[in-house]
């Protein structure tokens, strides 16, 4: 078959199982539209795990099913958050009242930026559409200025001025000691304009080290971080294994377990064949 | 016989032994009946009310502080809540919301803030807290009015205005220096140097290149420093004729992206080679957007990824995908929390301020090199600040000095 009727076909399991999810949740019926849930995740898990192996049909599927249900869906959420309640409802808060807002005419500018950005359809005015991207470029490079000077710079350098020698305690004196050299010798890393070498160049290098190891520290953390949401994902799928769940994830494993095997033993008769 | 009549003293009298015998039956306790209730004081008022104006800012603020009911955590302990209101010239009292009390907190001094709709700048206000609890009330009033006013100028951010003009000053001076032709010099940065190696290589085995500038929107600074590489990068893929792949995650950094690429383009005298669907929009959700760049990076298999902008936990996702298939990978972001991951799976990374540093490297542009200059200078006074900082801080604990530096570096 053509790539045009495969299009077709994957479409059209889509829309079924769209209808599908949206008939079982109408309905309400509790148990069903949680089991035919667990079939969805089932599938959609499995399908993005099998990446594993290598591409395949099922991580296709569930890939751009993922892609185009999330694209929908912020599309949906930016008009109905953002043009519909924010803008229309500050413009026109008698027609749309469901933001709660009053009339605001400064929403006037944002309107105009927006209908600058769409001129872009039109080639011959397309080059409209810079000044709404300039704006904003603008606007949040200087909003942003002020922002980092005072959380990256002042008060990471107020932070960073503590007592070398704290009485009493040697383990805060080691602390602080090492949080200053380490704060000033990371700096020295970051000077572009100056060769690092003899004393620069071994500050420098001490810096390296020192961001070398808060790096492995925060490696370590977020891959524990990351192992607890697979954990998460195993449970699921655990859940959607027991008798109540209709054994989804492991029928669902063993299908696709047994067709990727069917295409591994066909590729590799066509290779030979080749 | 004469009966005897049951005159007026007789009847006081009997009423007058009845009392006590009433008084004795209900307070006889639960097998003789319901006792009385005991007498409950209202609450004792709040103390010490105070308002003020809320300095260094537009108006529309008045910091409210009382001391706690001496019934509040003491006392009687029995204290419900605290109502403020709001009294305008008028005599018209607005409630501007209930406190809860736990009868626990030891901290005797509450601050309210009345930014409440209906302040109205240059107005008298007067204030009233009323003390509850579970049967009575009583007032604390303020003495006189007060009114709130805006400023125009912060002057608790004085030491923020001295930083921006300093590192204003720096920047500007060097920029200066830079466009009369000085040079400045740049020390060497070996993931910049590999830029070119790896758009070399993808020309050399006939594969795509895939730029990826994070996940974020334009409002982030490394998003645009993304965006400006990107220009770079897109010159050097129309210079070698090289199939250039942007998948992006936010709408205007898509149009962005197309801009910066079709000029790209046009500059090196390929503009037949771009086309816009070069940059393309998969999907503002983020691990969405991760399975499709793998995706993407699976079936068309780019021989060099670029990750330069800002990324999140997809990071690892994207950099491990691209190590699978043997791509070049050059990954650039400030992120701290994701330059482990791509300092792991990347060949070369570009460490924070590296990456904004990028640009001037690639560019040349005597304007960004003049900053890089400035922004070392600045640099170079914030390590004087905190070097001497630690020394005062030292000698501050130890008795030497009474003062401390800390109280500079707050932005009020």
């Amino acid at each position: 078959m053509s790539r045009d009727v495969w299009t077709v076909v994957a479409l059209g399991m889509i829309a079924v199982l769209t209808a599908l999810t949206v008939m079982f949740l109408s309905w309400g019926i509790g148990n069903h539209s949680v089991g035919f849930g667990f079939w969805v995740g089932s599938v959609l898990t499995l399908g993005i795990f099998s990446y594993l192996y290598k591409d395949n049909p099922f991580y296709k599927f569930a890939e751009h099913v993922f892609v185009g249900v999330s694209a929908a869906y912020w599309i949906a959420i930016a008009y109905w958050t953002q043009i519909d309640r924010n803008l229309w409802g500050r413009l026109l808060p008698e027609q749309f009242p469901q933001g709660g807002h009053e009339f605001n005419g400064f929403y006037i500018i944002p309107l105009i930026l927006g209908i600058f950005m769409l001129c872009r359809l039109i080639p011959s005015i397309g080059w409209i559409s810079r000044w709404s991207l300039a704006f904003i470029v603008g606007l949040y490079a200087g909003l942003r200025m002020y922002g980092f000077l005072q959380s990256n710079i002042m008060e990471q350098a107020r932070d960073t001025l503590r007592p070398i020698i704290v009485p009493g305690s040697l383990v805060d004196s080691i602390n602080n000691f090492l949080l200053v050299v380490g704060v000033l010798s990371a700096l020295l890393y970051f000077f572009f304009s100056k060769e690092h070498k003899g004393v620069f160049g071994v500050v420098s290098r001490v810096g390296i080290f020192f961001l070398m190891i808060s790096f492995g520290a925060s490696f370590g953390f977020a891959v524990m971080g990351r192992i607890s949401l697979l954990i998460g994902r195993f449970d699921y799928l655990i859940q959607a294994g027991t008798p109540s769940a209709g054994r989804a994830s492991v029928v669902v494993a063993v299908i696709m377990i047994l067709v990727l095997l069917i295409q591994a033993f066909k590729d590799k008769g066509s290779a030979e064949e080749a | 016989m004469k009966r005897k009549r049951f005159g007026p003293s007789r009847l006081s009298a009997a009423f007058l032994l009845l009392v006590p015998y009433l008084a004795f039956a209900q307070d006889a306790g639960p097998d003789g009946g319901e006792a009385p209730a005991a007498y409950d004081p209202p609450p004792a008022a709040v103390t010490h009310l105070t308002a003020r104006d809320a300095p260094d800012d537009a108006g529309k603020h008045i910091i409210l502080e009382f001391e706690r009911s001496a019934d509040d955590a003491a006392g009687a302990a029995d204290v419900v809540s605290y109502e403020v209101f709001r009294i305008d010239p008028a005599g018209i009292e607005t409630s501007l919301g209930v406190l809860p009390v736990s009868n626990k907190d030891t901290l005797r001094l509450i601050t309210f803030d009345d930014q409440m709709p209906g302040l109205v700048n240059g107005t008298e206000y007067s204030y009233k807290v009323v003390t509850r609890d579970a049967s009575g009330s009583s007032d604390s009033k303020l003495d006189g009015t007060v009114r709130t006013s805006g400023q125009w100028f912060a002057l608790g951010r004085f030491n923020m205005l001295f930083s921006v003009l300093m590192i204003s000053f720096f920047i500007l001076y060097f920029i200066k220096k830079a466009q009369r032709g000085e040079e400045i010099y740049l020390r060497p940065v070996a993931g910049l140097k590999a830029f070119d190696e790896a758009v070399g290589r993808a020309t050399e085995m006939g594969k795509p290149v895939l730029y990826v500038p994070g996940i974020m929107d334009l409002d982030q600074v490394e998003t645009v420093a993304g965006v400006i590489i990107l220009g770079y990068v897109s010159k050097m893929t129309a210079r070698y004729e090289t199939e250039l792949e942007v998948p992006v995650s936010r709408s205007l950094v898509m149009s962005n992206a197309r801009e910066v690429c079709r000029s790209s383009y046009l500059s090196e005298g390929r503009p037949e080679l771009y086309k816009d669907d070069m940059v393309h929009y998969l999907t503002d959700d983020q691990f969405a957007y991760a399975a499709g760049v793998d995706g993407i990076m699976l079936r068309k298999k780019p021989a060099a990824c670029f990750y330069q902008g800002k990324f999140y936990a997809e990071s690892l996702i994207l950099a491990e995908t691209g190590n699978s298939i043997g791509a070049i990978q050059i990954a650039g972001t400030a992120s701290p929390s994701q330059l482990p991951f791509f300092i792991t799976a990347c060949d070369y990374t570009l460490i924070g301020e590296e990456f904004f540093a990028a640009s001037a490297y690639l560019s040349k542009d005597p304007k960004l090199i003049g900053s890089l200059k400035g922004q070392d200078w600045a640099k170079g006074v914030v390590m004087i600040i905190i070097g001497v900082g630690a020394v005062v801080e030292t000698l501050h604990v130890l008795g030497v000095l009474p003062f401390s530096l800390q109280p500079l570096l707050v932005a009020g």
